[in-house]
């Protein structure tokens, strides 16, 4: 006796929750990867998933089992050359050390890491786990200026194309048993009572004759009560609703002036990609505004914007005021979540930096969502780090930080954007 | 009268089963109507089979739980399917053409991808060949309880979710990992387990934890009054040395909470239910593999199947029976598929055409009815006591089998017997020795839970040989300290003198 059975249409995904437990596991050493892997992939693929490799060792599941050391007695097969007594050199590890016959032919191949891929999603979600868009749900509420139609019930006007049939149908129905029924109650009687007559053995044709005619007129009332009627229509309501924005703008303000050189825009850039993929974890659509800036600004495009090549002085004032020109004029800060991200080697001209400070506090800082400024430099700070601390102490939507080397930027990153505790409290 | 032509006809002309590579599932039922047939013709008992036709990637988490049907969730399972998958994806491995579980129905999982010729094998070797060892082999007889086994897995599974809810991932996995680590010390290999069925699990489970903790309170309820206390002291608890851990464990731990017991016996449970394939893994797969060779060769003198069909067929078998010798590349120890067919193949021979030589070392068997054999064979024995019993000299010889003693003292190795007249037992011997659990698993047994004073455990090891216990030692040990909650420590058996302690937790500090 047998049955087939087909199961291949049957769900695929038993290991699902099992890997899920495994990746809950090993969260610590696959975040050590994945952070160690951010700062040696290239820019272009930052969107893809990644591969982990955690050290075999941290796997391995301990059993009691046999050590070294001791008289083993092994048979193996095809003997080509020994005979009884002869003594060989120990032949070098290769077998027999670990759990004896198993594990030794499980593991025979010497991998020393436990390398596997995960998707996308999962990387991103290592990534940017416990950061969070500081100011977020403060400020969201206050600026409804979005809405969307939803359904909201039904109700008894409306336009044709809004009927609802079944409902309509559904107030139909009980409207004509609300109609009817004294009626058919009454109507049921007769019928009992012609009935009783019908069984009498007299004739009463008299009485007969008034049920039957009272019994056309009570179904000729059931019959004129109407099929449909405009009480019974029912129409969809649909309100309006208020949804919170999700747009956002991402300005990206860089100094090219002659300091700064490939490198350190390199690393402008890999801060700008990881804004952008954190932003991107928010907002459904996100526009990237490039300034670029020495002692002019001007708005390019992204490969302008981290590839020519331009010298000069620094004045860091044009790029903020640019930015907020384009802020009035396409930016709405009523409709856009606004992000601000400035890089600079440190360098300004000196008087400059107070300008860029006013700017910043009275212009753009109550416009934006979050301003972050990175400092790439290896040398001291200078006025405009200054300025921008006295800026950082009143204002709790600007950030600033300082990178040193490649390997900041992923810290540096996470410590801008960490969950922060003060906002619950 | 059309009855008679009918007979007439078939017995002159057969007309063969198709051959096409692709399977139907028309095909199928066909296929294993034959395949019944003659199994039945061979007397091999089985239980009703349940074959289901699952996907490659079906196949792999098949695979990442080790072989139950339904597995509870731990992330050791999905390591398990991230290296198969990864090992799959890479072309290092393939996927095993079928898994079958000992369950009653007994359940068979085709691969898809597999051709009509592979199913055909796959259904003799798993559904008959595995299926009747599952019944019929003594060992699970009397250990596993086929009927059961997929009810008391859902329980599990259930159960360890429930838990999870109620307690925390975290918690429950940390019990799980501590249950895993000593999951073979879980293991009664003297007693007979009780069956029990699903209806009855759920109906004691509650029972039972409630017990279990009253009964724990009463041990450690020790306040005792000063008088007797001297009396007390030479009171010896467990009374005998215990070597089922988990067991201890389940019934003896102070602290457990009354879930985690019942953790503790789950993984208990199904380690006990794995023990019987462990101890019969040669015979296991030696008779899935002989018979089927035997039903397949069979039809194919009956003409039900064709020429291409056989070789297909033998393309197979031969890659899945081959032995690479020692210093072969590919060499990672003794192919149980290679020795245990040629073992059956080797006791048929015997049976039927016996030599002097077989005369002389099998006096009961040559000349006898194979069939009987072979039933005998798989049903008295495991694979120590079968190699022992039936490795024939013919066989050593053709596997030129030799025998290496490797004695830590020296810096060589001495070959110790090889297939000649005098080394025949010694090989014999020494390979029975090689499937001999006891040998293979270290022997290590609780002796003391000092219930008196600081509730310490100790364990002792018994080296086999002077093995040295493996280095994980001391992590297995945090695990037991996990459930224990009190120190644990191990001792090793000293020849002469005193006990060495090896291993404890928390870990002393050894300047001190």
């Amino acid at each position: 006796m047998a049955n087939f059975i087909d199961r291949r249409l049957n769900s695929k995904n038993k290991s699902t929750v099992n890997r899920q437990r495994f990746l809950r596991r090993y969260k610590n050493q696959i975040k050590k990867s994945v952070s160690e892997a951010i700062n040696q992939r290239g820019v272009t693929d930052i969107e893809s998933g990644e591969s982990i490799v955690i050290p075999k060792r941290d796997l391995s599941e301990p059993t009691f089992h046999q050590g070294g050391g001791g008289i083993k007695d092994r048979v193996h097969p095809g003997n080509d050359q020994f005979s009884t007594g002869d003594k060989i050199p120990r032949p070098p590890k290769q077998q027999g050390q670990g759990a004896g016959e198993g594990d030794a032919s499980n593991s025979g191949e010497g991998e020393d890491d436990f390398t596997f891929s995960i998707s996308k999603e999962e990387y991103l979600n290592l990534l940017f786990e416990d950061l969070e868009l500081p100011n977020l749900e403060k400020n969201q509420l206050d600026k409804l200026i979005e809405y969307k139609t939803v359904r909201s019930g039904f109700c008894a006007e409306g336009v044709a194309s809004n009927i609802d049939i079944v409902k309509s149908l559904q107030g139909s129905i009980a409207r004509r048993i609300a109609m009817t029924s004294s009626k058919r109650k009454k109507l049921k009687e007769l019928e009992q009572a012609l009935l009783t007559l019908n069984s009498d053995k007299h004739d009463n044709i008299q009485q007969k004759r008034a049920i039957v005619t009272e019994i056309d007129l009570i179904k000729g009332k059931i019959a004129k009560v109407p099929f449909i009627d405009t009480f019974d229509l029912r129409f969809r309501n649909y309100a309006k609703q208020a949804v919170p924005t999700s747009k956002a703008v991402m300005f990206c303000l860089m100094d090219v002036s002659g300091s700064m050189d490939q490198a350190t825009k390199e690393m402008a850039k890999r801060f700008y990609i990881l804004l952008y993929l954190f932003l991107s974890r928010t907002y459904k659509n996100i526009d990237v505004v490039y300034i670029r800036h020495h002692t002019q600004a001007k708005e390019v495009n992204e490969h302008e914007f981290f590839y020519s090549q331009e010298t000069g002085g620094t004045i860091a004032s044009s790029a903020l005021e640019l930015m907020n020109e384009i802020i009035c004029e396409r930016y709405n800060d009523s409709q856009w979540n606004i992000y601000g991200a400035q890089a600079s080697d440190g360098d300004n001209w000196a008087d400059d930096s107070p300008r860029c400070q006013t700017i910043l506090e009275q212009q753009i800082l109550p416009k934006s969502r979050y301003f972050s400024y990175i400092e790439i430099t290896q040398r001291a700070h200078q006025t405009l780090w200054k300025h921008y601390q006295q800026v950082e102490q009143s204002h709790n939507n600007f950030a600033m930080q300082h990178i040193k080397s490649v390997a900041d930027i992923y810290p540096v990153f996470r410590e801008l954007f960490k969950k922060s505790t003060r906002s619950a409290a | 009268m059309t009855n008679y032509q009918n007979d007439t006809i078939t017995k002159t002309k057969v007309t063969p089963l198709d051959d096409t590579p692709d399977w139907t599932f028309d095909l199928l039922g066909q296929y294993q109507n034959e395949i019944a047939r003659v199994a039945d013709f061979y007397r091999l008992d089985t239980y009703t089979n349940q074959i289901e036709v699952i996907t490659a990637e079906q196949m792999m988490d098949a695979y990442a739980s080790v072989g139950m049907p339904i597995g509870y969730s731990h992330w050791t399972f999905g390591k398990k399917f991230i290296q198969t998958e990864q090992n799959y994806k890479r072309g290092q491995m393939g996927l095993a053409y079928e898994i079958v579980i000992n369950s009653s129905p007994c359940i068979s999982y085709l691969m898809e991808e597999n051709t009509l010729t592979m199913q055909a094998l796959v259904m003799a070797h798993a559904c008959y060949g595995h299926n009747s060892f599952f019944k019929g082999n003594y060992l699970f007889k009397s250990w596993t309880d086929a009927s059961s086994i997929i009810d008391y897995l859902l329980f599990a599974k259930n159960y360890i979710a429930q838990c999870e809810q109620k307690y925390g991932i975290s918690e429950v996995e940390a019990t799980l990992d501590a249950c895993h680590a000593l999951m073979s010390h879980g293991v009664d290999r003297y007693k007979r387990p009780q069956k029990i069925s699903l209806d009855e699990e759920l109906k004691r489970q509650t029972e039972r934890a409630e017990y279990l903790q009253s009964q724990v309170n009463a041990l450690w309820r020790t306040v005792p009054k000063k008088e007797q206390q001297q009396n007390e002291n030479k009171y010896k608890f467990p009374s005998e040395p215990q070597e089922n851990i988990l067991y201890f464990i389940e019934k003896n731990a102070p602290l457990l909470k009354p879930w985690q017991r019942e953790l503790v016996r789950i993984v208990r449970k199904i380690s006990q239910y794995f023990y019987p394939q462990k101890q019969t893994q040669v015979m296991n797969e030696g008779w899935a593999c002989f018979w089927h060779y035997t039903i397949l060769n069979h039809l194919y003198d009956e003409g039900l199947v064709t020429d291409k069909f056989m070789l297909e067929f033998l393309h197979s078998h031969t890659n899945v029976v081959a032995q690479p010798e020692y210093n072969s590349k590919y060499y990672s120890g003794i192919n149980p598929y290679a020795l245990g067919f040629n073992m059956f193949i080797d006791i048929r021979r015997i049976c039927e055409h016996p030599t002097e030589e077989d005369k002389e070392y099998f006096p009961e068997i040559a000349g006898s009815n194979w069939v009987d054999t072979v039933h005998f064979a798989m049903e008295n024995f495991k694979d120590e006591s079968f190699i022992s019993q039936y490795l024939s000299p013919k066989l050593i010889r053709d596997f030129k089998l030799f025998h290496i003693h490797d004695d830590s003292d020296h810096n060589y190795v001495e070959i110790g017997a090889i297939h000649n007249e005098q080394g025949y037992k010694k090989v014999r011997q020494n390979l029975a020795n090689q499937y001999n659990l006891s040998n293979l698993e270290v022997n290590i047994q609780i002796i003391d839970a000092n219930i008196d004073g600081d509730r310490a455990l100790t364990l002792r090891y018994t080296p086999h040989n002077g093995v040295e216990l493996g280095d994980s030692k001391d992590e297995v040990l945090k695990h037991l300290h996990y459930l224990w909650h009190f120190d644990v420590k191990i001792v090793q058996e000293a020849t002469a003198g005193e006990d060495k302690v090896i291993a404890c937790c928390p870990q002393k500090d050894k300047d001190d």
